[in-house]
Protein backbone atom coordinates (compact mmCIF):
# COMPACT_ATOMS: atom_id res chain seq x y z
CA UNK A 1 0.00 0.00 0.00
CA UNK A 2 1.58 3.36 -0.70
CA UNK A 3 0.85 6.03 1.32
CA UNK A 4 2.30 8.90 -0.76
CA UNK A 5 0.76 10.96 -3.23
CA UNK A 6 -1.52 13.28 -1.71
CA UNK A 7 -3.67 13.86 -5.43
CA UNK A 8 -3.70 10.67 -6.58
CA UNK A 9 -6.98 9.17 -6.90
CA UNK A 10 -7.56 5.72 -5.45
CA UNK A 11 -8.87 2.69 -7.87
CA UNK A 12 -8.93 -0.57 -6.49
CA UNK A 13 -6.82 -2.42 -4.13
CA UNK A 14 -7.53 -5.57 -2.39
CA UNK A 15 -5.67 -6.65 1.28
CA UNK A 16 -5.89 -10.64 1.76
CA UNK A 17 -7.74 -11.53 4.75
CA UNK A 18 -6.21 -14.58 7.11
CA UNK A 19 -4.99 -13.18 10.45
CA UNK A 20 -6.13 -11.30 12.94
CA UNK A 21 -3.00 -8.67 11.74
CA UNK A 22 -5.08 -8.65 8.11
CA UNK A 23 -8.16 -7.27 10.03
CA UNK A 24 -5.93 -3.99 11.48
CA UNK A 25 -4.22 -4.21 7.60
CA UNK A 26 -7.55 -4.19 5.94
CA UNK A 27 -8.84 -1.13 8.42
CA UNK A 28 -5.77 1.56 7.44
CA UNK A 29 -5.83 0.54 3.64
CA UNK A 30 -10.04 0.79 3.96
CA UNK A 31 -8.77 4.07 6.06
CA UNK A 32 -6.34 5.86 3.46
CA UNK A 33 -8.63 4.95 0.49
CA UNK A 34 -11.24 6.68 2.20
CA UNK A 35 -9.93 9.96 2.99
CA UNK A 36 -8.27 10.25 -0.27
CA UNK A 37 -12.12 9.38 -1.49
CA UNK A 38 -13.03 12.13 0.03
CA UNK A 39 -15.03 11.20 2.67
CA UNK A 40 -15.86 13.02 5.85
CA UNK A 41 -14.32 11.72 9.02
CA UNK A 42 -17.64 10.35 10.05
CA UNK A 43 -18.27 8.44 7.35
CA UNK A 44 -14.50 7.27 7.12
CA UNK A 45 -15.15 5.77 10.65
CA UNK A 46 -18.28 3.87 9.37
CA UNK A 47 -16.93 2.30 6.61
CA UNK A 48 -13.55 1.62 8.12
CA UNK A 49 -15.92 -0.47 10.95
CA UNK A 50 -17.87 -1.79 8.50
CA UNK A 51 -14.15 -3.36 6.82
CA UNK A 52 -12.65 -4.30 9.98
CA UNK A 53 -16.56 -6.55 10.96
CA UNK A 54 -16.33 -8.03 7.14
CA UNK A 55 -12.58 -8.46 7.86
CA UNK A 56 -12.91 -10.03 11.15
CA UNK A 57 -15.59 -12.51 9.88
CA UNK A 58 -13.35 -13.99 7.00
CA UNK A 59 -10.37 -14.17 10.22
CA UNK A 60 -13.03 -16.30 12.22
CA UNK A 61 -15.51 -17.72 9.97
CA UNK A 62 -13.63 -18.58 6.48
CA UNK A 63 -10.31 -18.55 8.03
CA UNK A 64 -9.08 -16.71 4.42
CA UNK A 65 -10.52 -14.69 2.14
CA UNK A 66 -9.53 -11.35 0.78
CA UNK A 67 -11.20 -7.38 1.06
CA UNK A 68 -11.50 -5.56 -1.79
CA UNK A 69 -11.70 -1.60 -1.93
CA UNK A 70 -12.59 0.04 -5.26
CA UNK A 71 -13.90 3.81 -6.03
CA UNK A 72 -17.09 3.73 -7.41
CA UNK A 73 -16.94 6.92 -10.34
CA UNK A 74 -20.59 6.13 -12.45
CA UNK A 75 -23.65 7.39 -11.55
CA UNK A 76 -22.95 7.52 -7.55
CA UNK A 77 -19.34 8.67 -6.38
CA UNK A 78 -18.11 6.34 -3.37
CA UNK A 79 -16.54 3.20 -1.92
CA UNK A 80 -17.48 -0.23 -2.89
CA UNK A 81 -16.25 -3.08 0.14
CA UNK A 82 -16.23 -6.57 -1.25
CA UNK A 83 -15.11 -9.26 1.48
CA UNK A 84 -14.83 -12.67 -0.06
CA UNK A 85 -14.06 -16.20 0.64
CA UNK A 86 -14.58 -19.54 0.56
CA UNK A 87 -14.95 -20.59 3.70
CA UNK A 88 -18.39 -22.84 4.57
CA UNK A 89 -20.76 -20.27 4.22
CA UNK A 90 -23.69 -18.88 6.46
CA UNK A 91 -26.61 -21.24 7.07
CA UNK A 92 -29.28 -19.16 8.48
CA UNK A 93 -28.82 -15.82 6.47
CA UNK A 94 -32.07 -14.66 7.45
CA UNK A 95 -31.67 -15.69 10.98
CA UNK A 96 -28.09 -13.52 11.45
CA UNK A 97 -29.54 -10.31 9.76
CA UNK A 98 -32.89 -10.72 11.79
CA UNK A 99 -30.72 -10.90 14.88
CA UNK A 100 -32.43 -14.13 15.63
CA UNK A 101 -29.20 -16.20 15.82
CA UNK A 102 -26.11 -14.75 18.13
CA UNK A 103 -23.21 -16.44 17.58
CA UNK A 104 -21.07 -16.28 20.80
CA UNK A 105 -18.31 -14.15 18.63
CA UNK A 106 -20.68 -11.39 17.63
CA UNK A 107 -21.45 -12.74 13.86
CA UNK A 108 -24.90 -11.15 13.98
CA UNK A 109 -23.96 -8.09 15.87
CA UNK A 110 -21.70 -7.42 13.11
CA UNK A 111 -23.18 -8.08 10.46
CA UNK A 112 -25.93 -6.08 11.15
CA UNK A 113 -24.29 -3.09 11.97
CA UNK A 114 -22.34 -3.30 8.82
CA UNK A 115 -25.66 -3.48 6.61
CA UNK A 116 -27.21 -0.02 8.87
CA UNK A 117 -23.58 1.49 8.41
CA UNK A 118 -23.64 1.40 4.58
CA UNK A 119 -25.73 2.59 1.78
CA UNK A 120 -26.06 -0.60 0.01
CA UNK A 121 -25.54 -4.32 1.22
CA UNK A 122 -25.79 -7.25 -0.40
CA UNK A 123 -24.73 -11.11 0.92
CA UNK A 124 -24.29 -14.36 -1.31
CA UNK A 125 -23.55 -17.50 0.67
CA UNK A 126 -23.37 -21.17 -0.68
CA UNK A 127 -21.45 -24.04 1.39
CA UNK A 128 -19.55 -25.08 -1.72
CA UNK A 129 -18.63 -21.56 -3.09
CA UNK A 130 -18.02 -19.72 0.04
CA UNK A 131 -19.40 -15.66 1.31
CA UNK A 132 -19.60 -12.32 -0.56
CA UNK A 133 -20.54 -9.86 1.03
CA UNK A 134 -20.78 -6.55 -1.10
CA UNK A 135 -21.54 -3.03 1.05
CA UNK A 136 -21.45 0.60 -0.70
CA UNK A 137 -21.06 3.92 1.14
CA UNK A 138 -21.95 6.86 -1.31
CA UNK A 139 -20.01 10.15 -1.13
CA UNK A 140 -22.65 12.67 0.11
CA UNK B 1 7.07 -11.31 17.87
CA UNK B 2 5.29 -8.86 15.80
CA UNK B 3 5.87 -6.03 17.77
CA UNK B 4 2.31 -5.93 19.42
CA UNK B 5 2.50 -3.17 21.75
CA UNK B 6 1.62 -3.41 25.34
CA UNK B 7 -0.95 -1.42 27.06
CA UNK B 8 -0.06 0.79 30.09
CA UNK B 9 -2.00 0.52 33.27
CA UNK B 10 -0.75 3.01 35.60
CA UNK B 11 -2.37 3.03 39.21
CA UNK B 12 -3.73 6.58 40.67
CA UNK B 13 -4.99 6.67 44.14
CA UNK B 14 -7.71 4.55 44.08
CA UNK B 15 -8.09 3.61 40.19
CA UNK B 16 -6.50 2.34 37.27
CA UNK B 17 -5.89 4.12 34.22
CA UNK B 18 -5.69 2.79 30.84
CA UNK B 19 -5.03 4.99 27.70
CA UNK B 20 -5.89 3.16 24.75
CA UNK B 21 -3.74 5.25 22.14
CA UNK B 22 -2.84 2.43 19.67
CA UNK B 23 -5.16 0.42 16.62
CA UNK B 24 -6.14 -1.90 18.85
CA UNK B 25 -5.83 -6.00 17.19
CA UNK B 26 -7.83 -8.35 18.47
CA UNK B 27 -4.99 -9.99 20.42
CA UNK B 28 -4.20 -6.66 22.22
CA UNK B 29 -7.61 -6.90 23.14
CA UNK B 30 -7.88 -10.26 24.63
CA UNK B 31 -4.55 -9.67 26.37
CA UNK B 32 -5.89 -6.40 27.82
CA UNK B 33 -8.72 -7.77 29.22
CA UNK B 34 -6.34 -10.39 31.07
CA UNK B 35 -3.91 -7.67 32.11
CA UNK B 36 -6.56 -5.40 33.00
CA UNK B 37 -7.89 -8.44 35.96
CA UNK B 38 -4.68 -9.21 36.81
CA UNK B 39 -3.93 -5.41 37.81
CA UNK B 40 -7.00 -5.40 39.69
CA UNK B 41 -5.83 -7.78 41.70
CA UNK B 42 -2.83 -6.78 42.23
CA UNK B 43 -3.15 -3.32 43.20
CA UNK B 44 -6.69 -3.96 44.75
CA UNK B 45 -8.22 -0.51 42.98
CA UNK B 46 -11.74 0.15 43.10
CA UNK B 47 -11.98 2.01 40.08
CA UNK B 48 -11.04 1.77 36.17
CA UNK B 49 -11.32 4.03 33.70
CA UNK B 50 -10.58 3.49 30.33
CA UNK B 51 -9.36 6.56 28.22
CA UNK B 52 -10.17 6.31 24.72
CA UNK B 53 -10.06 9.44 22.77
CA UNK B 54 -6.87 8.00 21.01
CA UNK B 55 -9.29 5.46 19.79
CA UNK B 56 -10.20 5.66 15.72
CA UNK B 57 -12.87 3.19 15.13
CA UNK B 58 -14.68 0.82 17.69
CA UNK B 59 -16.31 -2.39 15.96
CA UNK B 60 -18.48 -5.21 17.93
CA UNK B 61 -15.61 -7.01 18.88
CA UNK B 62 -13.68 -4.07 20.39
CA UNK B 63 -17.24 -3.17 22.03
CA UNK B 64 -18.06 -6.44 23.18
CA UNK B 65 -14.74 -6.62 24.92
CA UNK B 66 -14.91 -3.43 26.56
CA UNK B 67 -17.83 -4.32 27.91
CA UNK B 68 -16.98 -7.86 28.94
CA UNK B 69 -13.55 -5.91 30.87
CA UNK B 70 -16.67 -3.47 32.76
CA UNK B 71 -18.52 -6.49 33.36
CA UNK B 72 -15.53 -8.74 35.19
CA UNK B 73 -14.20 -5.63 36.90
CA UNK B 74 -17.82 -5.15 38.34
CA UNK B 75 -17.61 -8.41 39.69
CA UNK B 76 -14.55 -7.78 41.35
CA UNK B 77 -15.88 -4.46 42.45
CA UNK B 78 -14.42 -2.15 40.27
CA UNK B 79 -16.02 0.80 39.04
CA UNK B 80 -15.56 1.32 35.14
CA UNK B 81 -15.69 4.84 33.30
CA UNK B 82 -14.62 5.30 29.67
CA UNK B 83 -13.71 8.52 28.60
CA UNK B 84 -12.85 10.44 25.97
CA UNK B 85 -15.34 8.52 23.46
CA UNK B 86 -14.67 10.13 20.00
CA UNK B 87 -18.05 11.86 18.88
CA UNK B 88 -17.80 10.16 15.33
CA UNK B 89 -17.24 6.73 17.25
CA UNK B 90 -20.30 7.23 19.11
CA UNK B 91 -22.49 7.91 16.33
CA UNK B 92 -21.41 4.84 14.55
CA UNK B 93 -22.25 2.76 17.68
CA UNK B 94 -25.72 4.47 17.38
CA UNK B 95 -26.19 3.95 13.71
CA UNK B 96 -24.75 -0.21 14.44
CA UNK B 97 -27.55 -0.12 17.74
CA UNK B 98 -24.94 -1.19 19.98
CA UNK B 99 -24.10 0.64 23.68
CA UNK B 100 -22.12 0.27 26.65
CA UNK B 101 -23.95 -0.94 30.33
CA UNK B 102 -22.75 -0.51 33.17
CA UNK B 103 -20.17 1.82 32.25
CA UNK B 104 -19.94 5.50 33.53
CA UNK B 105 -19.91 7.11 30.24
CA UNK B 106 -17.20 10.62 30.85
CA UNK B 107 -16.37 13.41 28.89
CA UNK B 108 -12.68 13.03 29.48
CA UNK B 109 -9.66 11.88 32.49
CA UNK B 110 -10.72 13.93 34.96
CA UNK B 111 -14.66 13.38 34.36
CA UNK B 112 -14.19 10.11 34.68
CA UNK B 113 -12.06 10.52 37.99
CA UNK B 114 -14.89 12.36 39.40
CA UNK B 115 -17.62 10.34 38.40
CA UNK B 116 -15.61 7.59 39.72
CA UNK B 117 -14.72 9.27 43.27
CA UNK B 118 -18.50 9.94 43.62
CA UNK B 119 -19.51 6.50 43.18
CA UNK B 120 -16.87 5.59 45.79
CA UNK B 121 -18.32 7.59 48.10
CA UNK B 122 -21.92 6.39 47.31
CA UNK B 123 -20.56 2.98 47.65
CA UNK B 124 -19.39 4.20 51.08
CA UNK B 125 -16.00 2.53 49.86
CA UNK B 126 -13.73 5.99 50.16
CA UNK B 127 -10.25 5.32 51.54
CA UNK B 128 -9.32 7.55 54.55
CA UNK B 129 -6.52 8.92 52.54
CA UNK B 130 -8.84 11.49 51.27
CA UNK B 131 -8.81 10.90 47.95
CA UNK B 132 -10.79 12.88 46.29
CA UNK B 133 -9.16 15.87 47.78
CA UNK B 134 -5.67 14.65 46.10
CA UNK B 135 -7.14 14.20 42.74
CA UNK B 136 -6.26 16.87 39.87
CA UNK B 137 -8.79 19.48 39.79
CA UNK B 138 -10.97 19.38 37.11
CA UNK B 139 -10.59 22.36 35.13
CA UNK B 140 -12.67 20.99 31.75
CA UNK B 141 -13.17 23.17 29.04
CA UNK B 142 -14.42 20.14 27.07
CA UNK B 143 -12.83 19.99 23.44
CA UNK B 144 -15.54 18.40 22.39
CA UNK B 145 -18.89 19.13 23.06
CA UNK B 146 -21.67 17.33 23.49
CA UNK B 147 -20.14 13.59 23.21
CA UNK B 148 -23.22 11.77 23.14
CA UNK B 149 -23.45 9.57 26.32
CA UNK B 150 -24.87 6.34 26.04
CA UNK B 151 -25.58 3.31 28.28
CA UNK B 152 -26.60 4.45 31.87
CA UNK B 153 -24.96 5.77 34.91
CA UNK B 154 -25.21 4.74 37.87
CA UNK B 155 -23.61 7.68 39.26
CA UNK B 156 -26.13 10.11 38.58
CA UNK B 157 -26.39 13.22 36.36
CA UNK B 158 -25.11 16.24 38.65
CA UNK B 159 -21.20 16.53 37.71
CA UNK B 160 -20.72 20.38 39.27
CA UNK B 161 -21.02 19.08 42.93
CA UNK B 162 -19.07 21.01 45.03
CA UNK B 163 -17.12 18.93 47.54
Amino acid sequence: VTRDGAASTPGELTVPVRTERDIVRARTAGKDFCRRLGFRPTDQVKIVTAISELARNIVLYAGSGAVELRALAAERRGIEVVARDQGPGITDVDGVLARRIRSRTGLGLGLVGTQRLMDYFDLQTSSDIGTTVVVRKYLS
Amino acid sequence: MDGTPTIPIIKLHDDLIVSIQVDLSDRVVLELKEHIAQAIIRTGATGLVLEVSGMELMDSFITKAIGDIAKTAKLMGVETALAGLSPMIAMTLVEMGMEFSGVHNALNLEDALEQLAEARQQRGLAWDEGAPEELAEPVHQPLTPQTPRMGDRASGPERTRSR
